[in-house]
């Protein structure tokens, strides 16, 4: 109630100011709230608006971090904090370029800043990719994580052997959720139909396969040292990959120098390890390319053909693969994809440059000008390209959000938007009952998946289904 | 000695509470209430030093501090405007909460950073050889005056 009372006094004395900047803020991820909570700390005076397609917020927080990583998603309080200024509005379940079109935002808000990420997988392009059980990894993690999109992916864990194409850590992740001993899994959020899937796979053998050489993983150091100290699972490295590696750690930076030493050593702990029965198997492979994947008659992946691969070029670390003529077959009735994230043009008036991101400067879209609608912005992956961690995505939304601010401040003569209001008029006369859900509506959710989450001994249980967390947001 | 080592277990006790409960979401109102209720705190009560956090444009934000917090505790605690500080709560899985000490006063802190610690540090910005995490950072009545640096946060990840 109180709320409520400090949010009508600031509409009151903002009304008598000259013009307070709307900015609207498409994604609710951590690009979208760390922009809006620079944007907030900037600005004396401003409304934000975040607009997201869920009914729920916080983006990669709740659908990418991996449930045995709680720690990470405490940023989700600090979010929590920005969503509760008086200025700052939540709105669930809209989703751009369905519900409500670009031109229409930049007609009614004085920013517009696009925050909605990258949602698709990379494909590789090769014969038989869209085999039975090769899963993207994004729709398992989405799976394990409870995104209502992919609830229902098929997925078949009865085979022993497994393999992950990418070495990044999504690839990491993945290789986790598989590999850790179930009972750890079973007090996180992971959601229950994951939890049941992989209390009864069979996968004991798993390789993460990666085109390029030890000095060039994508992954970092926490998960790399989180994978080799998993009980019950034992790393097998391929010492032949690591031929001249111990020569050059010495003239690497620290980041990589530190990543390089820790697979060292577990390369040379590795040649007298004992597996014990009941083991679980990590093997990293370098210089692997899949060339094609290997089916049965019932279509399900059996194995890949791979090129072998070199590499060429004077920086180490940024050397290019060559393909060679030599090809090595890998036995397999699984195979994650997970070679990289792509966004996806929601809007036909968004521009995308050839490397699939929104074309930015320091956050501006560059585009013809066209001065009576807003200006647009681009943070996050959207803008920068699906890599790095939380600490990245939260630098390039300051970034942004100042560049926002500069623009805001030069602006003189800013005239008055409608706002939302605007928006919730054009989301009704589509569809009179279009739902949707403020920041009250999510918290009715959250409530009732960390009360739902008690009956299984878990902090939460995610709601999966869009319709459920609909009726509950608005009850 | 002892002192230290009843700081060293307070601190460690607290990252484990943190570790325990941050699933259903604390906040930092409870996170806040996590650093008071503790006992061992209210007896160190009285040891106050001087901290000054040195930010990126040059803004001293000087504070006084209780013996026994980490740097982190006294950003949260004393409500210190310094954006998107300590996103993890302490529980060393972000760098965000990175700062730099001056060479005399790394070689004095009373603790080498863990290699949790280093990992998280590897993907900071502008990492230096005398860089730490504030979380990791308890203060000892012979910090009394510590300055450490809070390096920008704005970076352009394509340049």
């Amino acid at each position: 109630m109180s709320f409520m009372g400090i949010k009508l006094i600031t509409r009151f004395y903002c009304s008598f100011e000259n013009v307070v900047p709307r900015v609207c803020i498409v994604g609710s991820g951590p690009a979208g709230f760390y922009a809006a909570m620079h944007l907030c700390k900037k600005l004396n005076n401003v409304h934000i608006d975040i607009l997201e397609k869920l009914p729920v917020p916080f983006g990669l927080v709740r659908y990418g971090v991996a449930p045995d990583h709680p720690e990470v998603k405490n940023v989700i309080n600090q979010f929590t904090k920005v969503a509760n200024k008086p200025n700052v509005n939540f709105y669930g379940n809209i989703a751009l370029g369905k519900d409500i079109d670009l031109l229409q935002l930049r007609q009614h808000y004085d920013a517009v800043l696009l925050t909605y990420g990258a949602e698709e997988d990379k494909t590789l392009g090769i014969e038989n990719e869209e085999a039975n059980n090769i899963v993207a990894a994004r729709n398992f993690v989405g799976w394990y994580n409870g995104h209502p999109r992919d609830k229902d992916l098929k997925i078949d864990l009865s085979g022993t052997t497994a393999a992950i194409l990418g070495q990044g850590n999504v690839a990491l992740d993945v290789a986790r959720m598989l590999l850790t001993p179930i009972d750890i899994l079973r007090k996180t959020d992971i959601t229950e139909h994951a939890l049941a899937a992989l209390a009864d796979s069979k996968v004991k053998e798993l390789y993460l396969i990666g085109r390029r050489g030890p000095l060039q993983v994508a992954f970092t150091i926490k998960e790399l040292r989180e994978q080799l100290n998993l009980p019950n699972c034992k790393t097998v490295w391929r010492e032949q990959d690591f031929e001249g590696v111990s020569s050059v750690v010495s003239k690497l930076g620290r980041p990589r120098k530190r990543l390089t030493e820790l697979m060292l050593k577990s390369v040379s702990e590795s040649s007298n390890i004992n597996i014990m029965p009941g083991d679980k198997c990590f093997k990293p492979i370098f210089f692997r390319s899949p060339n094609k994947f290997l089916t049965d008659n019932m279509n399900h992946v059996t194995g890949i053909e791979l090129t072998c691969n070199r590499l060429e070029g004077d920086n180490l670390e940024y050397q290019k693969c060559i393909a060679t003529d030599e090809k090595e077959f890998l036995d397999c009735s699984l195979v994650f994809r997970s070679i990289g994230y792509t966004s996806v043009k929601v809007d036909k008036d968004i521009i995308f440059d050839t490397n699939g991101f929104v074309t930015n400067d320091k956050g501006r879209v560059i585009e013809d000008n066209v001065s009576s609608l807003a200006k647009l912005y681009v943070a996050g992956w959207l803008g920068t390209g699906p890599a790095g961690v939380i600490l990245h995505t939260m630098s390039n939304a300051f970034l942004v959000a100042k560049t926002i601010c500069e623009d805001l401040k030069d602006c003189k003569n800013l005239s008055s938007k409608g706002g939302f209001q605007e928006v919730r008029k054009i989301l009704l006369k589509s569809n009179q009952s279009h739902i949707i859900v403020d920041w009250n509506g999510w918290e009715k959710i959250d409530n009732y998946e960390v009360e739902l989450g008690k009956k299984y001994g878990k902090p939460r249980e995610k709601l999966c289904s869009i319709s459920k967390m609909l009726e509950i947001a608005s009850s | 000695m002892f002192l230290k080592n009843c700081l060293r277990i307070f601190s460690s006790a607290r990252i484990r509470f943190l570790l325990n409960n941050n699933v259903k979401a604390s906040t930092f109102v409870n996170y806040k209430s996590v650093a008071s209720l503790s006992t061992s705190k209210l007896a160190l009560e009285s040891e106050k030093v001087k901290v000054t956090f040195v930010l990126n444009d040059g803004k001293r934000l000087e504070t006084v501090a209780n013996v026994g917090d980490t740097l982190l505790d006294v950003v949260v605690n004393n409500d210190l405007n310094i954006e998107g500080f300590g996103a993890c709560e302490g529980t060393v899985t972000c760098s965000t909460c990175h700062v730099i000490l001056k060479p005399e006063d790394f070689e004095r802190l009373p603790e080498e950073a863990s290699d949790e610690e280093r990992d998280m540090l590897d993907l900071a910005y502008s990492l230096t050889e005398t860089s730490r995490l504030g979380c990791q950072i308890t203060l000892t009545k012979e910090l009394d005056g510590l300055e450490v640096k809070v390096p920008e946060t704005i970076n352009d990840a394509r340049s």
